[in-house]
C-alpha cells in the first residue's frame, strides 16, 4: 500500500493530486471527506468575508495559533479513539496543567523548564494509572476518565482558588516570541512589509502531528493499536500484546494531554479554576469530525488535524461575522458531528451489505 | 520422513470452566514429522486442548513439556507459545478485520528498514505467504473485505508463516471447497516433511485418513486413547467417539421420493436476479421438496438462496410464496411470511454471543410472532429444552451464555432457531459444517421427517454425499447462474460432478 500523503504538493501538477485524491476516495473516506470539508468551508470564507481579509494568510495561521494545545490533545485522543477507548478527563488536565505552571513558576518561583517537565511527569503518571485500571482491571474507560476528569479538576481548585497570571520573563518572552515567515507578507498602510508569523506551540502542534502519523503508521506499537481497536480477542490469539498496547496508548494520551495543556498555558499565560472547562468534549469532536468513529479501529491523525481546523473555521467566521453569538459555533460544531456520526454509521452499514 | 522424537508432551490436564469439567486428565502427544488429529464431538474439549496449550485459556492442573525445554512450561499468552514455537489457527477465524490482509499476516512482526515498518517489503512478502496456498488477492485491502474461505486462509497462511516447532489447525477446514483443502494439504505435508508436528482438528472423517498419522480421541473432556491411522477402521473410530457403536455411513432410507409435482408450489421464482449477485433464474419448490444447491464456492449457490429470502433485494423478476406474489424489504418480512434461513455464515450473521441459549433459539420464532405477542417463559424453555436435547446441544443449562458453548453446538443452537419457527419453506445453507458425525446424520434425517412432514426445503451443502442422501431435486449453479436441474435417478455423484464442472449442459 502506498502511503496516503495528504500534503500533496499542488505544484506537482493536477496529476499527483487528482491520483492522491483518488485513493484517499477509496481508501479512506472519511479522511477525504473531512478535507473537502474543509476545503469547501475555507473557499466560503473567502467569499463571504472578502471585504476582511479572510484571505490574509495569518487568518489561516491563526487557525492554528490558537488551537495549538487542541491538535497536540486530539492526537492523543485519536490514538484512544483507535483503541476504542474514550478520555473525558483531557480538559481537566488542561486545567490542572495551567494550574501547576503557574502556582510553581509564581508562587514557587521556579524557572519554566523544571515547572514543564514536572507537568510532563504528572501527565505520564496520570496516564498510566488510569491506563492501568482500563487494561489491567478491565475497567471501563468512561467511568475511569470521568474520575480522572473530577480529580484533575479537584486539584486545581486544591492548588488555587483564585486566578494566577503568569508573569515569569522567560515563559512571557517564549508566549510571545513570534516567528515569521519569509513569504506572505504584504504592505500595510504606512508601506510596511508585514509578515505573517506563528509561535513555537504551532510548530510543536505539527510536529507532534508528524510524529503520531509516523508512529501509527511506520511502527509496531502503531499498527497494534489498530488490531486491538479492530478485534481485541483476536488480536490477542494472534500473539498481540493487548493489554500492555492499552496501557501505552494512556501513558501517551496522559502525555499529550499535558503537554497540549503547555501550549494551552502558553496562550492563556494564566489560570483558573474553571478553566478549559468542556475542552475534552471539542477533543472528541475535532477528532471524530476528522474521521475517527468511535467504534474504534479506523483513524488517523492527519483527518484529525483537519478536524481541528474545521473546528477553529467555525469559529473564526462566527467572530468574523461580528453579531453572533459564540455559541453558534457550538451549534454548528454539533450539528457537523451528527452529519459525520451518521456518515460514518451509513458508511459501515454499507460495508455490512458489501459482505 | 519418518515419524520422529516426541516434541510435545502434555500430561495430566485438567480445565474447568465455572462448574464445567472442560479436560479431565488429559494426555496428549506430538511427535516431529507427523500429523496428529485431535478427534471429538461437539464439546468434547478439543478447542479448549488447544487454548490451554497455547495460553489462550488456563488451566488448573497438569503439565506441558516441549522438546529441548528441561522443566515443564505454562504459556500464559499465545504470545509466548509462539515464543516457544507454537503457532495456532484457532477455530474462530483469530485476525483483525480492519487491517490490510498484508498486516494481518505480518503484524507484531512487520519487516522493517530503518527501524520502521517496510510495507513494500510487506506487502510483496504477504503476496509470497498466500502463494503458498494459491491465494492471489489484494493484500493491501482490509481483510474484511473478503469471504471467510479467504480469511481462513490468510489466518492459515500466518500460522505456516511463523510455525517452527508445532503448527495446530483447528476446524481449518470448514469454510474451504476442496480445492482449498488440496492447497492447504499440500503444505501440511510440506511442513511435515520439514519435521514440524501438527495438530489437526476436523470432523470430516476422510480428510482425517486422508492425511493423519495418529489419531487422539477426546469424550466428554476425557482421553479415549491415541491410535495410529492405519490401525483404526472409520467405524471405530466413530464409535470412540461416540461412545456407542454407529455407523455414520449406513444408508439413510430415501423411501420419501419428495413431490410428485402434484403437490402444491411452495416458492415458484420466474427470472429472480440481483445484480452483481446471481443472474436471472427459475426454480420451484412443492411440498415436500428437497431441492438440493449444487455449485463450487463462488458459484452463486448461496446468492441464490439469499434471493429467494429476501436478505438481498432481488431487482429482477418475480417470486411468488405460497400461490401469491411476494417481495420481502427486510427478513423480518419472511420470517413472517413463513420462511426459514439458516445462513452460511454464521459466526457473523447468526450467533448472538452474549444471550442465552434459549433465548438464541427462540429469537426467530418471537420475531415471527410480533413484540405483542410474547412468548410465555414456560413455552420457551419448553422449546429450548425440546431442542437441546433434539439435537443433542451440549450446554452446561439452557441459560448458558451461547458463547461458552464449543463452535459445533453454537451451529447446532441456530439451526434450532430456524426448526422452531417451524416455516413453510426453509432454506439451510452447509447446516452441519462443524458439526460431528454423529449429529450431522441425525440433522440428515430430520431434513427427510421435516419434507415428508409437507415442508418445502432447500438445501446446500458441499458435501456431495450429503445432498445425496437428502436431495430429490438438485439445481446446479456455475458462474453466478442456475445453469440447469437433476431430479430422481439422475442425481449421481458423477452427473453432478459433471454438471458442476460444465461442458456437458443438462
Ligand atoms: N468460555 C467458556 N466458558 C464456559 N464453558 C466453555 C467455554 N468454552 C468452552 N466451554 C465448554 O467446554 C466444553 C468443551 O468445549 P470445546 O470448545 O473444547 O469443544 P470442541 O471439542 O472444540 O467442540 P467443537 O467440535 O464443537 O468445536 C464444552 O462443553 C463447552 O461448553
Ligand atoms: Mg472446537
Amino acid at each position: 500500500m502506498s502511503k496516503v500523503n495528504t500534503a500533496a504538493p499542488q505544484s506537482n501538477g493536477s496529476g499527483v493530486f487528482k491520483r492522491v485524491a483518488q485513493k484517499l476516495l477509496e481508501r479512506n473516506f472519511l479522511l477525504f471527506v473531512t478535507i473537502v470539508l474543509f476545503i469547501i468551508a475555507y473557499v466560503a470564507g473567502l467569499f463571504a468575508f472578502k471585504d476582511k481579509n479572510f484571505g490574509n494568510l495569518q487568518v489561516f495561521l491563526n487557525l492554528l495559533i490558537s488551537n495549538a494545545g487542541l491538535i497536540i490533545i486530539a492526537v492523543g485522543m485519536t490514538m484512544v479513539l483507535i483503541i476504542a477507548g474514550i478520555d473525558i478527563s483531557v480538559g481537566s488536565v488542561v486545567a490542572v496543567t495551567c494550574m501547576m505552571l503557574a502556582a510553581m513558576m509564581e508562587k514557587a518561583k521556579m524557572e519554566p523548564l523544571p515547572a514543564v517537565l514536572i507537568v510532563l511527569l504528572f501527565g505520564v503518571v496520570f496516564g498510566a494509572v488510569q491506563g492501568w485500571l482500563i487494561s489491567y482491571l478491565k475497567l471501563q474507560p468512561f467511568i475511569v476518565t470521568l474520575a480522572g476528569m473530577f480529580f484533575a479538576r479537584g486539584l486545581t481548585a486544591v492548588i488555587s482558588l483564585e486566578m494566577i497570571t503568569v508573569t515569569n520573563e522567560a515563559y512571557v518572552k517564549l508566549a510571545q516570541y513570534k516567528m515569521y515567515l519569509p513569504f506572505g507578507g504584504y504592505l500595510n498602510r504606512k508601506g510596511e512589509m508585514i509578515y505573517p508569523y506563528i509561535y513555537p506551540t504551532v510548530i510543536l502542534a505539527l510536529a507532534i502531528v508528524v510524529l503520531g502519523y509516523i508512529m501509527l503508521r511506520y511502527t509496531k506499537f502503531g499498527r497494534t493499536i489498530y488490531a486491538v481497536g479492530g478485534n481485541e480477542y483476536s488480536a490477542m490469539l494472534m500473539g498481540l500484546n493487548v493489554k500492555r498496547t492499552k496501557l501505552l496508548v494512556y501513558i501517551i494520551n496522559g502525555f499529550l494531554a499535558t503537554l497540549g495543556g503547555v501550549a494551552y498555558s502558553l496562550n492563556t499565560l494564566g489560570a483558573f479554576v474553571e478553566l478549559a472547562r468542556g475542552f475534552e468534549m471539542d477533543a472528541i469532536a475535532s477528532t471524530v469530525i476528522g474521521g475517527t468513529p468511535l467504534t474504534g479501529g479506523v483513524g488517523n491523525v492527519i483527518g484529525t488535524l483537519f478536524g481541528v481546523l474545521i473546528k477553529a473555521l467555525i469559529e473564526t467566521f462566527v467572530s468574523f461575522q461580528g453579531n453572533l453569538s459564540s455559541w453558534w459555533s457550538k451549534i454548528i460544531i454539533s450539528a457537523l458531528l451528527a452529519l459525520f456520526i451518521v456518515l460514518q454509521s451509513l458508511l459501515a452499514m454499507r460495508k455490512e451489505k458489501q459482505r | 520422513m519418518a515419524i520422529g522424537k516426541e516434541i510435545l508432551k502434555m500430561r495430566h490436564i485438567t480445565k474447568n470452566f465455572l462448574g464445567v469439567r472442560a479436560l479431565n486428565n488429559v494426555d496428549f502427544t506430538l511427535r516431529a514429522g507427523e500429523i496428529h488429529a485431535l478427534m471429538g464431538e461437539n464439546g468434547a474439549g478439543k478447542s479448549t486442548l488447544i487454548k490451554v496449550l497455547t495460553g489462550a485459556e488456563e488451566f488448573e492442573s497438569g503439565e506441558i513439556w516441549m522438546d529441548g525445554i528441561p522443566h515443564p512450561i505454562i504459556n500464559r499468552s499465545p504470545q509466548e507459545a509462539q515464543h516457544n514455537g507454537i503457532s495456532t489457527v484457532y477455530q474462530e477465524i483469530n485476525l483483525c478485520p480492519n487491517i490490510s490482509v498484508a498486516e494481518n499476516l505480518f503484524i507484531g512482526r512487520e519487516p522493517k528498514k530503518h527501524g520502521m515498518i517496510d510495507w513494500k517489503t510487506m506487502n510483496k512478502k504477504a503476496k509470497e505467504a498466500l502463494a503458498v496456498l494459491d491465494v492471489d488477492i489484494d493484500v493491501t485491502i482490509n481483510l474484511e473485505n473478503y469471504s471467510v474461505a479467504i480469511q481462513q486462509m490468510v489466518a492459515i497462511a500466518r500460522a505456516v508463516d511463523i510455525s517452527s516447532k508445532v503448527l495446530i489447525l483447528d476446524e481449518p477446514t470448514s469454510s474451504l471447497n476442496d480445492f482449498e483443502v488440496s492447497k492447504l494439504f499440500a503444505v501440511m505435508r510440506k511442513l511435515k516433511e520439514r519435521g514440524l508436528g501438527i495438530i489437526f482438528v476436523t470432523h470430516f472423517l476422510e480428510q482425517v485418513y486422508e492425511i493423519c498419522d495418529r489419531i487422539t480421541v477426546l469424550r466428554n473432556g476425557e482421553l479415549v486413547g491415541e491410535y495410529e491411522v492405519d490401525k483404526l477402521p472409520r467405524v471405530q473410530l466413530v464409535a470412540r467417539m461416540m461412545g456407542k457403536d454407529f455407523d455414520d455411513l449406513a444408508e439413510i432410507k430415501r423411501e420419501h421420493k419428495g413431490s410428485t409435482g402434484k403437490e402444491e408450489v411452495v416458492v415458484e421464482a420466474k427470472g429472480l436476479g440481483c445484480s452483481g449477485k446471481i443472474k436471472p433464474f427459475d426454480i420451484t419448490v412443492n411440498k415436500g421438496d428437497v431441492v438440493g444447491l449444487s455449485g463450487l464456492l463462488g458459484s452463486g449457490r448461496s446468492e441464490l438462496a439469499r434471493a429467494l429470502y429476501g436478505a438481498d433485494r432481488p431487482d429482477k423478476g418475480v417470486l411468488k410464496f405460497k400461490g401469491k406474489r411476494f417481495t420481502s424489504r427486510a427478513p423480518i418480512d419472511s420470517i413472517r411470511a413463513g420462511m426459514g434461513f439458516l445462513p452460511e455464515n454464521r459466526k457473523e450473521e447468526g450467533i448472538i454471543a452474549d444471550l442465552s441459549v434459549r433465548e438464541n433459539i427462540i429469537i426467530a420464532l418471537q420475531a415471527r410472532q410480533g413484540m405483542f405477542k410474547l412468548l410465555s417463559r414456560k413455552e420457551q424453555e419448553e422449546f429450548a429444552d425440546r431442542f437441546i436435547d433434539l439435537l443433542k446441544i451440549k450446554t452446561a443449562d439452557r441459560e448458558t451464555p451461547v458463547k461458552q458453548l464449543s463452535g459445533g453446538n453454537q451451529q447446532k443452537v441456530i439451526l434450532a432457531r430456524w426448526l422452531l419457527t417451524n416455516p413453510d419453506f426453509l432454506i439451510l445453507d452447509e447446516p452441519t459444517r462443524g458439526i460431528d458425525v454423529g449429529t450431522k446424520t441425525e440433522i440428515q434425517r430430520l431434513v427427510i421427517k421435516l419434507a415428508e412432514e409437507g415442508k418445502a426445503i432447500i438445501f446446500i451443502s458441499s458435501e456431495i454425499e450429503e445432498m445425496l442422501r437428502t436431495c430429490n431435486r438438485m439445481a446446479i449453479l456455475r458462474d453466478s447462474s442456475k445453469v440447469g436441474e437433476l431430479s430422481g435417478d439422475e442425481i449421481t455423484q458423477v452427473n453432478i460432478m459433471k454438471a458442476i464442472a460444465g461442458g456437458t449442459t443438462v
